[in-house]
């Protein structure tokens, strides 16, 4: 467990030690700040039917910086050890491979948490100015960001699986990308089913984050979408580890 | 912990080796990169892998350290298996790779508490056993700097520091020398030697006076085996090279005739198989004429042939700057062995042609 904390440790220090997660961040809150002053602009327009952080998560701003997130925060993970070779002493370190595959996926978890925090001092903000709440009810928020994170976990799993099977950060990065437009445009399959199909309906909706998104900031719980991401996550990180310890058996 | 320390040190009295290798075979697809390779480490031995590029050393050394598994073979350090017993393996390793690979965005103390923390050190011996290591290996001056900015012969030391920081029993140490100035590598050298009181090294190199010097016993291997083991100088009697291989004389010369007069003599002198005007001579003009001289096959069994050349100049009253034999160097042995083993497999394939047929 000891190995574990440092392991993780070093992810994020370095994550922060190069200039990376500070350019990240900055263009993240100009485009969400941007964002979230387009929603509350339109309340100048007279009443509307969403609420503030209705509006903050399901704009074409908030979904794409969102989705070219992944691929920067977890290409170089594992390629660029593969290819600057210090892969080689902390492998031969006395370190288990399942402590360094959940510590690198826990650190750019972290890195992703950190980036997303300050957005919620929008809200804050908003409260303090205004003294009217963003949204319907605490659950809204709470529903939110726990979506975003749930989100989070299975993409940057699937960002660390890309980044473990080439040395290529780039290659990662658009491996990563191609893979979670995949599954993110599936879910837009609902919306050209409508309400004909009931039943491709039920399927769409586990992988659309759009309509996850809309019910969640609504503060309405699911439990499908929890359970389909955590336990994607978890098959994510299983296939990492065993990608990364055939690229050793079969080199 | 303290039952399995004592154990170890128990079972290294009996004689437990420090790296034992047993049949250790490694193929990159068709490539066969480590042919069925055996061999042993006792505490305390400086052993020397020399090859040339290519030849399977560091395969060897990452199989060894644990970073690659091996297809066939069993590895033991210390008594642990490499495989089986892996984390106990590696925490008694300290591995330097090639090219010496670090995180440029760290500080080089930064970096070395962070390894020796993974390496399982104490979180309160970590500073003690960090300042040990950047002092053994003179870096401590630059302890603030960022990895990234260090110079080549500066990184390799950084790269050994981590290596040893954990006191561990073993070092592998990859080409520690490559890609360093002459100071530097006189450097490392010396600080090699310090190390192998206190630890057992193996070591890599394609430079051969390197291994010569620092280590006590030496392995060349060539295409994944071993062609030849032992001390330099066991090797030197071995490789069927006479121990003086060749004699330096120079001599005074007025000039060109001069010079080939005292050449046609020489040749004539029965304890002189061979001998030439040396390329490097200086020229007869300048006065003298540097002579190479290889002793009778007869001669250099029995001694040297140097008092017959002395006796000679003495006679003849030549004005005499340098007599000296140099002795055959591990770089002619090396040669030796590598070109024999290709040789020999292709004679036996002949012979099996010829069965065959």
């Amino acid at each position: 467990m000891r190995i574990f904390w440092i392991l993780t440790k070093r992810e994020i220090a370095s994550a922060f030690q190069t200039p990376m997660a500070w350019v990240i961040l900055f263009f993240l809150l100009l485009v969400s700040g941007f964002n979230f002053y387009a929603g509350v602009s339109v309340l100048n327009h007279g009443p509307t039917e969403v609420t503030v952080v209705e509006s903050f998560f399901n704009t074409v701003f908030f979904w794409f910086s969102f989705l070219l997130l992944f691929p920067l925060l977890t290409m170089r993970l594992y390629s660029e050890e593969y290819r600057s070779g210090t892969i080689e002493p902390l492998m031969t370190a006395p370190v288990r491979d399942t402590q360094v595959v959940l510590a690198k996926f826990l650190g750019v978890l972290f890195l992703y948490a950190f980036l997303w925090m300050p957005t919620g001092l929008y809200f804050l903000i908003f409260w303090w100015q205004t003294h009217l709440t963003s949204a319907g009810a605490t659950g809204a928020f709470v529903g939110s960001y726990l979506l975003l994170l749930l989100m989070g976990m299975f993409y940057l799993s699937l960002g660390c699986l890309c980044s473990s099977f080439t040395r290529h950060q780039i290659t990662a990065a658009v491996m990563t990308f191609a893979v979670i437009a995949l599954f993110f445009l599936t879910g837009l399959l609902s919306f050209l089913a409508g309400n004909v199909d009931t039943m491709m309906q039920g399927i769409t909706i586990t992988f659309s984050p759009i309509d996850q998104m809309t019910q969640f900031s609504r503060g309405i719980f699911d439990s499908r979408p929890v359970v389909w991401y955590l336990v994607m996550t978890g098959l994510c990180l299983f296939l990492t580890l065993q990608s990364f310890q055939a690229r050793r058996w079969r080199s | 912990m303290h039952l399995g320390l004592a154990v170890v040190r128990f079972t290294t009295l009996l004689g437990i080796r420090m790296i034992s290798v047993q049949g250790l075979t490694k193929n990159y697809g068709a490539t066969h990169a480590v042919r069925d390779l055996s061999f042993s480490v006792d505490r305390g031995e400086v052993i020397g892998f020399l090859g040339p590029n290519g030849a399977g050393k560091s395969t060897t050394m990452k199989i060894l350290s644990g970073y690659l598994p091996a297809d066939e073979g069993e590895v033991r350090i210390a008594g642990f298996d490499i495989l089986s017993q892996s984390l106990k393996a590696r925490s008694r390793i300290g591995y330097l790779p090639e090219n010496v690979p670090l995180y440029p965005e760290m500080r080089v103390s930064e970096y070395l508490r962070y390894r020796a923390s993974l390496k399982g050190v104490r979180s309160r011996r970590i500073t003690e056993k960090v300042e040990d290591a950047l002092e053994l290996c003179s870096v401590s001056h630059v302890r603030k700097q960022l990895i990234g900015t260090l110079s080549k012969g500066y990184r390799q030391r950084v790269g050994l520091a981590d290596a040893l920081v954990n006191e561990p029993d073993i070092l592998i140490l990859d080409e520690p020398t490559i890609g360093l100035d002459p100071g530097q590598i006189r450097e490392v050298r010396e600080l090699i030697k310090g190390l192998a009181k206190r630890h057992t090294i193996l070591l890599s190199s394609h430079i051969l006076s390197e291994v010569e010097m620092t280590c006590s016993r030496v392995l060349i291997i060539n295409k994944g085996q071993i062609v030849a083991t032992g001390t330099p100088a066991e090797l030197r009697e071995r490789s069927g090279i006479p121990l003086s291989g060749s004699v330096r004389m120079e001599i005074q010369t007025a000039n060109q005739e001069a010079a080939e007069a005292v050449l046609t003599i020489l040749q004539s002198l029965e304890s002189i198989d061979f001998a030439t005007i040396a390329e490097a001579s200086p020229s007869a003009t300048s006065g003298w004429t540097r002579y190479e001289i290889v002793p009778a096959s007869s001669a250099s069994l029995t001694g040297d042939p140097r008092p017959a050349l002395f006796d000679e100049a003495v006679r003849r009253g030549w004005k005499l700057r340098e007599l000296s034999a140099h002795e055959s160097s591990l770089e002619e042995i090396f040669t030796t062995f590598v070109s024999r083993i290709p040789a020999a497999i292709e004679k036996k394939s002949a012979t099996q042609e010829l069965f065959k047929s």
